[in-house]
């Protein structure tokens, strides 16, 4: 097996500005036997904030990873900020909070960020006021002199995030950002996402929090067994209409004869027809009558992410 | 400051904040002191005759003496070196705290690099202190001093350096316990092999004698054992053991001659040959 690339090439600051912050052509990974990333096609545009999305184990760790240069590609292209994977130089411009985050335990917050900074590498002058903000940002400000050692797991990611902002980035994978936080947490996270796409900023948001995603994101990609199934801005991903239904004494055997109003999303005694149009709800409802259920509440509503990412998954099995 | 000397720089940091360096200046201190206490006796001793030993006398027993607390010195080093840098990458990896690292504009050969040189530091002021120090107790408790200290101290210390640089490959793939336990079986087995290939020139056979040079070639911390043994042989012990012939070469601690300089060249090589390894490793390994 080939080395992982360690490419020192400088991007040309003109031409690299024009170009897509992510372009990825059939982009494939595989461990073994076992497809991790099978073609992945994309382009994430500069500044904006992009959720990929998935359920565990659908690839979304492994193309972070590939486009960071941690894992070799299989097969196909891909450019990070207009230069290849693997370009060292371009990791100056690249924040990163990994999902399996850890820092020394044995250093401060502070000293953290130090090492981060000077890795990254920031001018020795820029330090202080990057290491303050970024505590600041994070709200570890209190505990910047504290051992990491001491640190909550969510204290812990909250550290990772402030790494991650350092040096103003044009470009901050975050993967699974708000794991280990509480609600306050991730309304922190996504404050700091907005913040950065206003800055101009993109953003790659791994995720299997939809209503996060949903919240912040510009675009988003639905990945599963390592394969986009769909991808688009939030509009054109959400533009069909979904019923949610709560109805009693429906059993199993009458619900499946509900199979030509479409994908259903079974919770019971919530039924959510993901896939059906406002103008076929009295033939639901009539339906559902006529099956013996008791139906007590029909919400017909826009198509929510979760409505659509379960659509996906479920056309895609 | 460049990538690897932050590493190189974390590494010692790490040893001192975990207290790893507190725990062996003071082993080293309790040693020491027991040992001076120790060696000091041999000046009282007395024989049959009611007499203490002679200067000659105790200046022999306590060459001797010396040569196996070094084996001791020389067995903490190792065994540190091998538990330290057994898990010094694997556990890194495994943690994820390589992940924000290797994310930032950092060669995986410089991480590698970093750590052996934050190590490598430390066995070296291992080395030198301890080394400093229990030669300094020898010398106020009886007044000897071996022929050779600074060549002694570098054979300890490139020992130590040897187990690290195993133990460095081995961590670049294994996890930090079966890296650790393997780069200490292979000391133990080099060791071994030493005193095999010591009887087979005993013995004046041929295939015996290989398996001690060819293990030396694969590790050569016996090899250079036997330098810090020769460096610390007054020339009476050298003359006598001379005088065996072939048997005098069959004693783990014992040495004839110094390390040939092929041999010694051959130990620069293996240091960049498992240098380069490491680098090798780490740079195909995907996290």
């Amino acid at each position: 097996m080939a080395g992982l690339a360690e490419e020192t090439a400088a991007a040309p600051q003109g031409a690299a500005a024009s170009t897509p912050a992510i372009h990825t052509v059939e982009l494939t990974k595989r461990f073994g036997s076992t497809v991790a990333l099978a073609g992945l096609s994309m382009t994430v545009p500069r500044g904006e904030v992009f959720g990929f999305l998935g359920p565990n184990g659908a690839g979304k760790t492994t193309a972070v990873k590939l486009l960071l240069g941690l894992l070799a590609p299989t097969a196909g292209e891909a450019w990070v900020l207009g230069q290849r994977i693997g370009d060292l130089g371009t990791r100056r411009r690249i924040g990163y909070l990994p999902e399996l985050f850890r820092y020394q335990s044995w250093l401060t917050a502070r000293e953290v960020l130090a090492v981060h900074c000077e890795l990254a590498p920031l001018p020795r002058s820029q330090w202080k006021d990057a290491i303050h903000g970024a505590l600041e940002i994070v709200g570890l400000d209190e505990r910047a002199d504290d051992r990491v050692g001491t640190f909550s797991k969510g204290m812990q990611q909250r550290l990772g995030l402030g790494a991650a902002l350092l040096g103003q980035p044009d470009l901050v994978f975050l993967d699974e950002p708000t794991s280990a936080l509480d609600p306050v947490g991730r309304h922190d996270v996504r404050q700091v996402i907005r913040d950065l796409s206003s800055r101009g900023a993109a953003v790659f948001l791994n995720s299997h929090l939809l209503s996060e995603v949903e919240q912040v994101c510009d675009r988003v990609a639905v990945v599963d067994h390592g394969r986009v199934i769909a991808s688009g801005t939030m509009n054109q991903l959400l533009s069909g209409s979904a019923v949610r239904v709560r109805v009693l004494d429906l059993d199993q055997a009458a619900k499946a004869k509900l199979t030509g109003f479409g994908p259903v999303d079974d919770e019971g005694d919530q039924l959510t027809f993901t896939e059906l149009t406002p103008d076929r709800v009295p033939e639901l409802v009539a339906q559902m009558v006529a099956l013996g259920g008791r139906v007590y509440e029909v919400a017909p509503r826009h198509q929510t992410l979760e409505d659509r990412f379960l659509q996906l998954l479920h056309e895609d099995h | 400051m460049p990538p690897v000397l932050v590493i190189a720089r974390l590494t010692v940091q790490e040893a001192s904040r975990r207290r790893l360096l507190l725990a062996l200046v003071i082993l080293t201190l309790i040693v020491v002191g027991f040992s001076a206490w120790g060696f000091n006796k041999i000046t009282t001793v007395t024989g049959r005759n009611g007499a203490t030993l002679d200067h000659t006398q105790v200046q022999l027993i306590s060459s001797q003496l010396l040569i196996v607390v070094t084996f001791m010195y020389s067995g903490v080093l190792a065994l540190s070196a091998a538990v330290v840098a057994g898990p010094l990458i694997s556990s890194e990896v495994e943690s994820g705290l390589l992940l924000s690292v290797l994310a930032r504009p950092v060669r995986r050969s410089e991480v590698v690099i970093g750590k052996w040189l934050g190590l490598a530091v430390l066995v070296a002021v291992y080395a030198g202190g301890s080394g400093f120090l229990e030669m300094a107790a020898v010398d106020w408790a009886t007044g000897y001093v071996p022929p050779h200290p600074i060549e002694l101290t570098l054979f300890v210390c490139a020992e130590g350096l040897a187990l690290l640089s195993l133990g460095l490959v081995l961590s670049t793939r294994l996890s930090g316990i079966t890296g650790g336990v393997i780069a200490l079986v292979a000391w133990l087995m080099g060791w071994i092999g030493g005193v095999v290939g010591g009887i087979g020139t005993g013995l004046q056979n041929q295939a015996v004698e290989n398996i001690g040079t060819i293990s030396r070639l694969i590790l050569p911390t016996d090899g250079l054992w036997r330098g810090a043994v020769y460096a610390m042989e007054p020339d009476a012990v050298i003359a006598s053991l001379r005088l065996a012939g072939t048997l005098g070469r069959a004693n783990p601690f014992s040495a004839v001659d110094p390390p040939p300089p092929a041999f010694l060249a051959w130990v620069v090589v293996w240091f960049a040959l498992m240098l380069a390894l490491s680098i090798w490793s780490f740079r195909t390994r995907e996290i």
